[in-house]
């Protein structure tokens, strides 16, 4: 009895954990695990034909053109990364102190500012390409009605501005993900904690730098670490907003839409190239674990455990 | 310390209060507006036609005026889209809920040898960027025949789904007392009963922080529409926003109430449940 009993758990437990194990091994580990077989090999539109070494990853690091678009798409991604750690991050934890006062209104505020983050990124692209507009789009237009008529421009069709003008559109996109981290972070703050601060000092700076910034540290190691790999997977806004060559003149041209053409080709270029395509998300893939790594572990060691 | 410096302090205290908390104050409700402004804009625009949205983008509109609405609702796919979304992600939730409430179940509540790695394995799933797998992804949609179907989203959303719900539902399930379950097993009900009469009642506030956590992501998701489905009849509704807005280009207020419609179910819901989105959103990056 008691071994008739055993099997039949054996055969329950079985029987719940492989349909969701299969899922995963079959739509996430073998397709990442395929990545990076793919990228060793040449490929004929969806044909894979010979194994050709590392030459895929030679050709898009060190060939012309495919050199200028990976540098130029690389150096745009770390603008958007560094630009969102002030804009998205930045700004985010001053919202964060500001609604953790609970001052009037605190509950209404925080809504508003998490409102944006549950839209779709494309309905956000698109409402933001509208106020864009050159003509008839609000940003112009307010700033005509403000006197400032001289600052209206092309925000989206001009090099010096079209990446920046997305950017802000992301930051107003997702600045409420990074508040409410940080929030919930200060709200675990313990209250003894800040009573002993408020003895000791009365001056705001010195409560945010020595108290408040180390003990949200894991709220930060989070936000900062998420901030880093979406801003190196970067697709919908641009893809939009800029179009899948990343115009004006490759401006706005970041990894994922580079990654997607070349794997998928476009109606300019044609060409599509699969190994390229491959060798691009490996590389792109290798560098966000071995950076988001690092990111992580040098965080969590100024983490302090309460 | 002398005297004259507490009282500084003390003055300061309360006037530095008062200027610091309005000064945050200030600051919260201009980013209050900030947020909703563009949200604002865009549903008074939906109500106008396109030279009164040149002439006075601010105004307040005769809400009365739906004709671009019905201009949507008559002209266009918009309504297989949405049904489309509907379809896609009810399929895909359920699936997702279903499979991850089981494996969590498992790895929460026996012990077992390699339960550990079990749980390592999904977990691994967790920060995998599966954008970037794109092209083993459709060539293995295509080899499974469901390109351009809309199982190969619902079975793509449903992998990314899981980790996730792994995640949350084990820790959960772990946490909950032995001492109903082991007082109906001595009462001899079957592994399966207890599962599904004691211990998934008590499970639902996970279950529904897991579904919100990736209900809106797989709602709003984009890029995997973009690369599996060609056919128009088949698109979800982020995607069928931009077949949609490509067609109306210079009709404005179409584009408008297109982008309102889209963005109103996921809002009125969030309004609603306001306190569950946020928890279910942030849960991942919360500890």
């Amino acid at each position: 009895m008691p071994q008739f009993r055993m099997t039949g758990r054996g055969l329950w437990i079985t029987v719940l954990i492989v349909p969701p194990l299969c899922f995963v091994a079959l739509f996430i580990v073998y397709p990442i695990i395929s990545a990076f077989a793919y990228a060793f090999f040449d490929w004929q539109g969806l044909r894979r034909l010979d194994f050709v070494g590392l030459e895929n990853f030679h050709t898009v690091l060190f060939v012309e053109p495919y050199r200028s678009w990976t540098l130029n798409a690389f150096k745009n991604n770390i603008i958007v990364f560094f630009a969102l750690m002030v804009l998205q991050n930045g700004l985010g934890f001053i919202l964060a102190y500001a609604l953790w006062r609970e001052l009037p209104g605190a509950r209404f505020h925080r809504i508003a500012v998490f409102l944006p983050v549950v839209l779709s990124t494309i309905i956000v692209a698109y409402l933001f390409k509208l106020f864009y507009h050159p003509l008839f789009g609000v940003v112009n237009i307010s700033l005509k009605s403000i006197g400032l008529g001289e600052w209206a421009q092309p925000w989206l069709g001009q090099s010096g501005t079209a990446l920046w003008s997305i950017i802000a559109a992301q930051a107003w996109h997702m600045v409420g993900f990074p508040t409410l981290v940080f929030l919930a972070g200060m709200q675990r703050i313990p209250g003894e904690i800040l009573d002993a601060v408020r003895m000791e000092t009365e001056s705001e700076w010195v409560k945010i730098t020595k108290i408040v910034w180390p003990l949200v540290a894991p709220s930060a190691t989070i936000v900062f670490t998420l901030l880093f790999v979406g801003a190196f997977n970067w697709f919908e806004l641009p893809y939009i907003m800029g179009g899948l060559d990343g115009s004006p003149f490759g401006s706005t041209d970041v990894l994922g839409l580079y990654f997607y053409r070349t794997a998928f080709g476009n109606v300019s270029a044609g060409q599509q190239d699969f190994g390229l395509g491959s060798a691009l998300a490996v590389l792109i893939f290798i560098f966000i674990a071995a950076i988001a790594a690092v990111i992580t572990t040098r965080l969590r060691a100024r983490e302090i455990q309460l | 310390m002398s005297v004259a410096t507490t009282n500084y302090y003390d003055r300061r205290g309360i006037l530095g209060t008062l200027g610091r908390d309005g000064l945050l104050q200030i600051i919260l409700i201009a980013n209050t507006i900030l947020m909703l402004a563009p949200i604002v804009i865009m549903v008074f625009s939906a109500f106008k036609t396109t030279p009164q949205i040149f002439q006075s983008p601010f105004g307040i509109p005769d809400f009365s005026q739906v004709q671009n609405f019905i201009k949507i609702w008559s002209e266009t796919n918009f309504l297989r889209y949405l049904l489309n979304s509907f379809l896609v992600t009810g399929a895909s939730m359920v699936l997702i809920l279903t499979l991850g409430t089981m494996a969590a179940y498992a790895i929460g509540r026996y012990a077992f040898t390699g339960a550990s790695f079990i749980l390592m394995f999904f977990l691994a799933g967790l920060t995998l960027p599966l954008k970037l797998a794109i092209i083993p992804l459709f060539m293995l949609m295509r080899d499974l025949s469901i390109l351009n179907n809309q199982l190969s989203l619902i079975f793509v959303y449903t992998a990314m789904g899981l980790p996730s719900t792994v995640f949350i539902m084990t820790g959960f399930i772990r946490t909950l007392p032995n001492e109903l379950e082991d007082a109906a097993r001595m009462d001899g009900a079957s592994e399966a009963r207890i599962m599904w009469s004691i211990m998934l009642p008590l499970v639902r506030p996970a279950m529904v922080i897991a579904g919100i956590q990736n209900v809106v992501p797989i709602w709003n998701d984009f890029f995997f529409p973009l690369v599996f489905i060609q056919n128009d009849s088949l698109k979800t509704l982020p995607q069928g926003l931009t077949t949609f807005m490509g067609e109306y280009t210079t009709d404005w207020g179409v584009l408008f109430s297109g982008l309102t419609l889209s963005a109103a179910p996921i809002i009125i819901i969030y309004i609603v449940l306001s306190r569950q989105f946020i928890a279910g959103m942030t849960s991942g990056a919360i500890k």
